[in-house]
């Protein structure tokens, strides 16, 4: 019976392009120039939607209706509304966007753009660039912290973690991390950063309110060249319990204690594996492979890699809709 | 009155305040850029020639890169440049920078000239070799002062040992030029052939000095007529007839060496891992594509913003067993962290392998295997190498 119901059900939700009654993410694909629409209760791509060039970051409005997508190559910020899966606005992003986050007010959007050295605020209601922040050289991974207070943007070339005041758009501070710092995720209560670095190998804890850090990790997965372990990706599960961090070529996912900061596990997934993202209710979590072309998911509970979903060329960012 | 003093109290803290701020000195970085190029002599075929800034344009951009980092920490770099036209006017540059109080040096010129700058350094001078591949500056003529960014040739064909290994095209067909970098590099190569169980059919030398634009389709089957070879290596490093060769051999067989599939240090095909942005950052300073020279002076002057950086410092006693130490690596768009071999001071890194419009594959590879790093299978490792510059 389920078998049954369930390609029909399919059916009915791409020709009547009907979310709400799904449960989707998003998958940018870098080289096809698409993003892959992933039905996450039948674990299957149900539609690829042509964007512009080279998407990369990708993110949700807080609201959920709009996806915002960096078209890398096409200097711009689209703007996707997710009711209709059209193309509605794009956004000035200044040159190569990369990265942006979203500040909690839903207007704010920091976006890093990698070969000017800069940062831009734009506001997305009115489409006004509001500053354009000099930080070091190829900006890449940009956070804005839960309450609001911070952006920060990691510089991979300077190895730096820039930290903005959203009131003034000015640097009030620069920690030094690791080789090409590439992704900075805050907790739910906003008072520790977590940021990867690449070469260097290594995942930065930031205690917010002194902005100092208070732990570096590393990772040591069995039988893979250390050389070959490049943090990117970091998710934290909202109850505070585990920190999830994408190692890239290792094609493993460590699974971090949150609290101790131990490494509990690496899990493997499919080949350089680059961003993560989980799903509503925290049950799964979202990879993607950009070398594979593959979507792996996780089982938070059981901590075991159940799926590889198959999507575009280069997969680079992934979003699950929560309200979906 | 209290009031008064209070309010000049508080005027005086924020002058004081105020003037630190002003007086907080920037760290200055002066650093020496040095360049000679022999001339080659005349080259019989049409090659598009090596832009005579190679190696400059590079080092101008990791010093803009540089300080595009000094400026949130209060760091100046500042490079001087000289473009000699002999070994006398190396050495004259060289002495005029150590004068003016640089005492990190980038050079660009032969392994000769290397020696004798390395004579008249003292130990408070740290340089780094951006242009010479000799082997013998990496296994004999060892100094501690000197680091090497650019590879060596044994580097750039065990790359292509390795290659030709996993392609299993075992039986290679060699040519080598007359000049003493042909010899070098082809030296090289019969080491990386027996690393790697290659079996050389045929070790020819080139002693035409035919206009090979004319007669290439006549003299090259007849020249390479053997009873059978998987591929030919050329050694041709200035470019005198090597690109006669690939379509003309006598059997239909790929060529590869300094002509047709590459090793390079870099190569505008490279994309991976970044590397696009630093082709495009590059592209718009100098106009032109990025090459081995000027990534290896690129590599250089990162490698010196890298530890200043870390070490807040621009000594080379400090500098110096900071670029040896577990804590300095180097993020070089290569998809590794590269380091410095201890015992000669080479940059360890991959080896891409290219044609003219694409990139093939990229050394180490797959199976081969190291106990330390295995950026170690490329180049003379430790026990092969007569060099300890760290004791």
């Amino acid at each position: 019976m389920k078998h049954l119901i369930k390609p029909a059900a399919l059916f009915s939700l791409i020709s009547l392009s009907l979310p709400a009654t799904a449960s989707l993410a998003y998958v940018s694909n870098e080289k096809d120039n698409t993003i892959s629409v992933i039905d996450t209760d039948a674990m299957s791509v149900v539609d690829t939607i042509p964007v512009g060039a080279r998407p990369r970051g990708i993110l949700l409005s807080h609201d959920g209706t709009r996806l915002f997508i960096c078209a890398s190559d096409d200097d711009t910020v689209q703007v996707m509304d997710l009711a209709t899966r059209k193309i509605v606005d794009t956004l000035p992003s200044g040159e190569d966007p990369e990265q942006f986050a979203l500040a909690p007010d839903d207007r704010h959007l920091y976006i890093s753009n990698e070969n000017d050295a800069i940062v831009t605020v734009v506001d997305v209601k009115t489409k006004q660039v509001l500053s354009q922040i000099d930080v070091g050289l190829e900006p890449e991974g940009m956070a804005v912290s839960p309450d609001g207070k911070w952006a920060v943007n990691t510089s991979e070339t300077s190895s730096m973690l820039h930290w903005i005041d959203t009131d003034t758009f000015t640097i009030k501070k620069n920690i030094v991390v690791g080789q090409r710092p590439r992704h900075v995720e805050f907790s739910r209560d906003s008072k520790i950063a977590w940021a990867s670095t690449e070469v260097g190998g290594t995942v930065h804890v930031i205690d917010v309110e002194n902005l100092e850090q208070i732990r570096e990790l590393t990772f040591d997965v069995p039988g893979v060249n250390p050389d070959r372990v490049q943090p990117v990706g970091i998710e934290l599960t909202s109850d505070g319990r585990y920190a999830f961090i994408a190692l890239g070529p290792s094609n493993h996912v460590a699974v971090v204690d949150a609290k101790t900061y131990e490494v509990l596990d690496y899990l493997l997934v499919g080949s350089r594996v680059w961003q993560l993202d989980l799903g509503k209710d925290e049950k799964y979590l979202y990879t993607t492979n950009g070398v594979s072309g593959d979507v792996s998911v996780i089982d938070v509970d059981r901590l075991k890699v159940i799926k590889s979903i198959k999507v575009g060329r280069y997969p680079w960012g992934v979003v699950v809709d929560p309200a979906s | 009155m209290p009031g008064h003093r209070l309010i000049r109290k508080l005027f005086f803290g924020a002058l004081v305040v105020a003037s630190t701020a002003l007086h907080a000195e920037p760290l200055v970085v002066p650093m020496g850029y040095i360049q000679w190029v022999p001339d080659q002599g005349p080259v019989l075929s049409n090659v598009i020639p090596k832009p005579a800034d190679s190696g400059l344009r590079g080092a101008e951009l990791a010093t803009a890169d540089n300080n595009t980092t000094g400026r949130f920490l209060d760091q100046n770099y500042r490079m001087a440049t000289s473009v000699a036209d002999s070994e006398e006017g190396v050495l004259a540059s060289f002495d005029r920078m150590i004068a003016d109080g640089v005492h990190l040096f980038v050079f660009r010129v032969p392994a000769e000239t290397l020696m004798a700058l390395s004579k008249r350094a003292g130990p408070d001078v740290l340089m780094f070799n951006a242009g010479a591949r000799e082997d013998g500056l990496r296994q004999r003529d060892c100094v501690p002062s000197l680091l090497h960014t650019i590879p060596s040739y044994a580097m750039l064909t065990d790359a292509l040992g390795q290659w030709l290994n996993q392609r299993r095209w075992n039986e290679v067909f060699l040519i080598s030029g007359p000049t003493a970098e042909d010899k070098e590099w082809a030296t090289a190569f019969r080491r990386s052939a027996r690393r790697f169980g290659l079996d050389i059919v045929e070790d020819k030398p080139w002693t035409f000095d035919a206009d090979l634009r004319r007669s290439a389709s006549r003299e090259l089957p007849l020249f390479t007529q053997a009873d059978d070879y998987d591929v030919v290596v050329v050694a041709d490093v200035r470019g005198d007839f090597g690109e006669y060769v690939p379509f003309h051999t006598w059997l239909p067989r790929p060529v590869v060496g300094t002509q047709g599939m590459t090793p390079v240090a870099w190569h505008r095909v490279v994309e991976s891992w970044g590397a696009t942005q630093l082709q495009n950052r590059f592209r718009e300073l100098a106009q032109r594509n990025m090459n081995s020279e000027d990534y290896a002076a690129w590599a250089a002057i990162r490698a010196i913003g890298t530890a200043v950086t870390e070490t807040g410092s621009a000594e080379v006693k400090t500098l110096r067993p900071f670029l040896f130490s577990d804590q300095f690596q180097l993020a070089g768009f290569k998809g590794r962290k590269l380091t410095f071999r201890a015992w000669n001071g080479q940059l360890r890194q991959p080896i891409p392998l290219v044609h003219p419009r694409g990139l093939v594959d990229r050394a180490p590879f797959e199976g081969f295997l190291h106990p330390r790093s295995r950026m170690d299978t490329l180049g003379f490792d430790r026990p092969e190498s007569e060099c300890r510059i760290n004791g």
